[in-house]
């Protein structure tokens, strides 16, 4: 192996692109995992699949319909859940197929499969353009200023909503305010990983994290750490072997949910 | 001075009428216990007074304001909720619960103070999952004594708890109560218990049956005893 291939640029464009995103996807991921709404980041991927196939069909660049269609589904879909009192799992599985069932239809009027669809299923981060890079980065950016100033109310309406409204935390646009973020992280991470496999960066680091008994900023941050190793192995890996990124990087985090898995069961990991 | 005063509050459920005219006041230092049986409507009114029931006939006013025009009063109470649900995994210290009951973040060594109050600074750093009851309990009392509030909501708090850490933790309610003159309204289905704590009693049972000083209650065996009897009969009603 070769230092040269960090010489390319489009390398670094990966490389920065995929940090962000895993930066964002492991902090977002945390709160729904917490929330018991692991499944709702695929949910939300599958309904840009929809918002996707719009975009092409419309000749319109498709991450913008992703963003909307995506953002929009997910809002749609939580105010459903709290009028009708759906639980959050069939909620999940609402949204999901109705994203891919528009996304379907639209194809099928469009003509045909287009190419295109395909790197937005399985990402294509080594074809990130420095608009897409800037994107990713103002994004992330925005997105983690917004938690670090709402820190406290998010995570205590997190940890019992209950108690967090009488402390006069107001819960409810909290939540949206999650949802709505969990929108914007999910079509952002469709470059790097694809609709298919957004889920694993919202979950397999942070699963893995909490499993090492921390502190809330402790297990964020070795969330972080877990996902940003992933995320750079997996690409420079799957560079070298030529195969797939998105499938390597998702190895590399069940690669590290393992490894916990077995340091814990060897009782290496103390209780506190 | 009047630091609650509820007027004719009704809760009507689906299936159940929970509270039916209850009217009452707290003055500022009252230590006011509230007993009832199961069933008797205790959460119902907590959950009234606090802002998460909005479905109720009548009035509550906190420091002379209408809650349902004014949520100011929030800051001057603190709660300690009947069971706390959370993850048993969920991953935050015990520093990081009190910390979410913090109001203004710079008040951070408040949260070492209080922890220390309530013996359970040498637990700041495990996971609130770990804690046993009796621990847990105590950091949510830390979490709601974490703003300095005036008053102090705690529903039926020694629910599946160890003996020693009830002891302790009357200990601290009654210093609470005295040294920092903090006003508490505590619902429990222990006579005793409130017997020798409060100085006020509230007897609940959908409807308010007795309200006023302890002693008067206790001094009364006529109205302990048709306490005594009404709880029996609901027991046996539940059973
Ligand atoms: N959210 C609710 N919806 C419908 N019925 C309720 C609800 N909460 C309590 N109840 C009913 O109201 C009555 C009073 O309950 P509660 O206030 O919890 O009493 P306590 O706290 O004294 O045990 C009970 O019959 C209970 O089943
Ligand atoms: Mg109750």
């Amino acid at each position: 192996m070769s230092f040269e291939i960090l010489t390319f640029s489009f390398m670094h464009r990966a490389l920065i692109s995929g940090i962000a995103i895993a930066i964002l996807c492991s902090v977002v991921g945390l709160f729904l995992v917490l929330r018991r709404y692991s499944l709702f980041g695929d949910a939300i991927a599958h309904s840009s699949f929809g918002g996707i196939a719009l975009g092409l069909l419309a000749g319109v660049y498709p991450l913008w319909t992703a963003y909307g269609v995506s953002i929009a589904g997910a809002l749609i879909i939580t105010k459903i859940k709290d009028r009708y009192n759906i639980s959050g799992d069939a909620s999940i599985a609402v949204l999901l197929s109705s994203g891919i069932a528009v996304g379907l239809v639209i194809i099928g009027l469009s003509g045909g499969f287009t190419i295109d669809i395909f790197s937005f299923l399985f990402g294509s981060i080594l074809l990130v353009s420095v608009d897409d890079t800037i994107l990713i980065l103002s994004l992330t950016g925005i997105i983690l200023i917004v938690i670090l100033i709402l820190y406290r109310q998010i995570l205590y309406s997190t940890f019992n909503e209950e108690q967090a409204k009488v402390s006069g935390i107001p819960v409810e646009k909290i939540n949206y305010l999650i949802v709505f973020m969990a929108g914007i992280t999910v079509v952002t991470s469709i470059q790097l990983v694809g609709v298919l496999l957004i889920s694993a960066l919202f979950v397999i680091p942070n699963v893995t994290a909490i499993m090492y008994g921390k502190g809330f900023k402790q297990t964020a941050i070795i969330s972080m750490s877990f996902s940003i190793f992933s995320v750079i192995v997996g690409i420079l890996v799957s560079y070298v072997f030529d195969i797939t990124p998105a499938g390597t990087i998702v190895l590399m985090a069940i690669g590290l949910l393992a490894g916990t898995m077995g340091i814990k069961s060897a009782g290496l990991l103390s209780k506190n | 001075m009047k630091i609650v005063e509820i007027n004719n509050l009704t809760v009507q459920y689906p299936d159940v009428k929970a509270l039916d005219d209850v009217s009452l006041v707290v003055n500022q230092g009252d230590f006011l216990g509230i007993i009832g049986p199961n069933g008797a409507g205790k959460s119902t009114l907590f959950a009234s007074m606090l802002g998460l029931n909005t479905k109720y006939k009548g009035k509550i006013k906190f420091f002379d304001k209408d809650i349902r025009k004014s949520k100011n009063y929030l800051k001057e109470l603190g709660y300690v909720p009947q069971k706390p649900i959370f993850e048993k995994n969920f991953p935050v210290t015990v520093t990081d619960v009190v910390r979410m009951g913090l109001r203004k973040e710079s008040d951070e060594n408040k949260i070492d103070e209080i922890l220390q109050q309530l013996w359970i600074h040498e637990l700041r750093n495990r996971r609130i999952g770990e804690l046993s009851g009796g621990q847990q309990q105590r950091v949510f009392i830390a979490k709601a004594l974490v703003n300095n509030p005036k008053i102090l909501i705690l529903d039926e708090p020694v629910t599946g708890i160890d003996q020693q850490s009830i002891d302790l933790f009357y200990s601290i309610l009654r210093e609470l109560n005295s040294k920092q003159k903090i006003t508490i309204i505590w619902s429990s289905h222990d006579l005793d218990a409130v017997n020798q704590l409060a100085n006020h009693v509230a007897c609940l049972n959908r409807t308010l049956f007795f309200h006023g000083e302890s002693e008067k209650f206790f001094s009364d065996d006529k109205l302990v005893k048709q306490y005594s009897e009404a709880s029996m009969q609901e027991h046996m009603h539940h059973h």
